[in-house]
């Protein structure tokens, strides 16, 4: 049976609390397949510091090293024992087949990456866009894979059960320029957004929670520049932030949270400095200006009140 | 095969020449298709090859217009220059045209923007002038993006650019100018600059 060991740097725990939430496999059913050798909230049998001598006296073989949270070799910081998270990283680097960051923490770094009196945290490969994470940048695993990504702020349960599913059987996982398997994140929470007719029409939400509105120009969504498929694998299997209302604010991405404000779109003498990704600035003027002319009747009253 | 489309546009462009003329001396609805054809020496059978109804006519001036006056700007925009240049150079492109093609912003002021019932389907909203909205857009947000120009809503902005070059055409209209617009256009120039910078 495979063995999964899950480290813990500077995190709020949440990607355990999202994977306490994976449906379709279970929690409980995934790791009948793969035998979990460590997790801090879950272990008591041994401790990290046991088991981490077993596994240089190569007693315990690690297939998954999956990390959660920002790496620092800062002990003031960040401790586990005697070790720091770094310390912990350099032993089992060559020991595991696959390394999984799991969360945006143990990705680009996240909110812990961005303290400034430690400038000493980062993610396992990269730090925001930079692969100056704490693996070099041609790290890989003995697998061939370099750390594999699977970002949010958590991520998704799903995410990370079937990327694993699909290692544990053997699959390819191809993975995007940051290291994402491009299975899930060659999609845009804006695929599959119920919003997209007001996104065409340029019909604008001017509240949170509404049903009504694309939530773009107005309230700072990043559905449409984003890598995530929120609104393809949903959460809790029935909604989404921006089907409940809430603007998409990029948290699968290597440069989340550096933005200043999550709820304002950009703007310059009243145009969105970024738009889309796929087409230029000149393009997305030209068909909004020509949305805006032709409005579309439906749009314009709630969705209650449509025929 | 594009010897005779390349053909097919002159003529597109003597028509318009011509129906602009007709439309600004005598008003829209008192020129007639006939009339047109007349001033060109053609058929009112062979006018109709070009251009449907009159309407139809209307609005292809408006969006050729656009196009030629979007392209330019389009092309002011590409260059690596500071707003400001930009902004003189796009007031002085405006007279260019005006000078050269002075029927089609006359047309622009006595014929688009007082029947407007002419071109509320089809040339509705931006839909006719979307070239040189567009342009202006990209002109607009670059200036406030780079810190030169105020930030503030696109459409005071607008019209504080736009305003003044149609105001010239106007008093230019009415014979009170003592110059041609096109030696006012620096000064011109540095008005809109100094209302649209940033402090």
């Amino acid at each position: 049976m495979k063995t999964l060991l899950w480290i813990q740097g500077l995190s709020c725990n949440g990607n355990t609390q999202s994977l306490l939430n994976a449906e379709n496999p279970f929690f409980y059913e995934i790791f009948q397949k793969i035998k979990l050798i460590y997790h801090p909230s879950f272990s008591y049998r041994e401790n990290l510091q046991t088991i981490i001598k077993k596994v240089k006296e190569e007693k315990i073989k690690i297939n998954f090293l999956v990390v959660e949270g920002a790496v620092t070799s800062d002990k003031r910081f960040h401790k586990i024992g005697d070790y720091s998270v770094a310390q912990i990283l350099e032993i089992l680097k060559d020991r595991a087949d696959y390394i999984i960051a799991a969360g945006n923490c143990a990705s680009f770094g996240n909110i812990p990456a961005t303290f400034p009196h430690n400038t000493d945290v980062k993610g396992v490969q990269y730090k925001f866009v930079q692969k100056e994470g704490f693996f070099p940048p041609d790290f890989k695993t003995r697998s061939g894979y370099p750390v594999i990504n699977i970002p949010g702020c958590p991520m998704h349960p799903a995410w990370f059960t079937q990327t694993i599913t699909a290692l544990l059987e053997g699959k390819k996982v191809i993975l995007d320029q940051f290291n994402r398997p491009k299975e899930l994140f060659m999609y845009l929470p804006h695929d599959g957004c119920t919003r997209n007719e007001y996104f065409e029409w340029k019909v604008e939400s001017e509240e949170f929670g509404h049903k009504e509105g694309c939530l773009f120009y107005n309230l700072g969504c990043r559905g449409p520049m984003t890598h995530a498929p929120c609104n393809k694998i949903l959460w809790n299997r029935i909604s989404s932030k921006t089907r409940a209302g809430m603007p998409c604010i990029g948290c699968t991405e290597f440069n989340f949270p550096l933005r200043e404000n999550f709820f304002e779109t950009k703007k310059n003498m009243g145009i969105p400095e970024e738009v889309p990704l796929g087409v230029s600035k000149r393009a997305y003027i030209t068909i909004t200006g020509v949305a805006k002319t032709l409005k579309n009747k439906r749009l314009m009253v709630k969705l209650e009140e449509t025929d | 095969m594009s010897k005779i489309k390349k053909t097919k546009e002159e003529r597109k462009k003597e028509i318009i020449k011509a129906a602009c003329r007709l439309f600004a001396k005598k008003g829209y609805y008192n020129t007639t298709i006939p009339d047109i054809a007349e001033e060109l020496g053609m058929s009112v059978g062979n006018l109709y090859n070009y251009f449907h109804s009159k309407e139809e006519l209307a609005k292809y001036i408006m969006q050729y217009s656009s196009k030629l006056l979007g392209d330019e700007i389009r092309k002011i925009n590409e260059e690596n220059i500071s707003t400001k240049e930009k902004i003189y150079k796009i007031v002085r492109k405006f007279f260019e045209i005006g000078q050269e093609q002075p029927e089609l912003i006359e047309y622009f002021l006595r014929v688009f923007l007082s029947n407007r019932e002419v071109f509320e389907e089809g040339c509705e909203g931006f839909l006719c002038v979307q070239e040189v909205v567009t342009e202006l857009m990209l002109f607009l947000e670059e200036g406030a993006r780079k810190g030169e120009l105020r930030q503030q809503d696109f459409f005071p902005a607008f019209v504080t650019l736009m305003g003044p070059l149609g105001g010239m055409v106007f008093l230019q209209g009415e014979n009170v100018l003592p110059k041609k617009p096109i030696e006012y256009s620096d000064e011109l120039a540095e008005n809109i600059w100094r209302a649209l910078k940033a402090d």
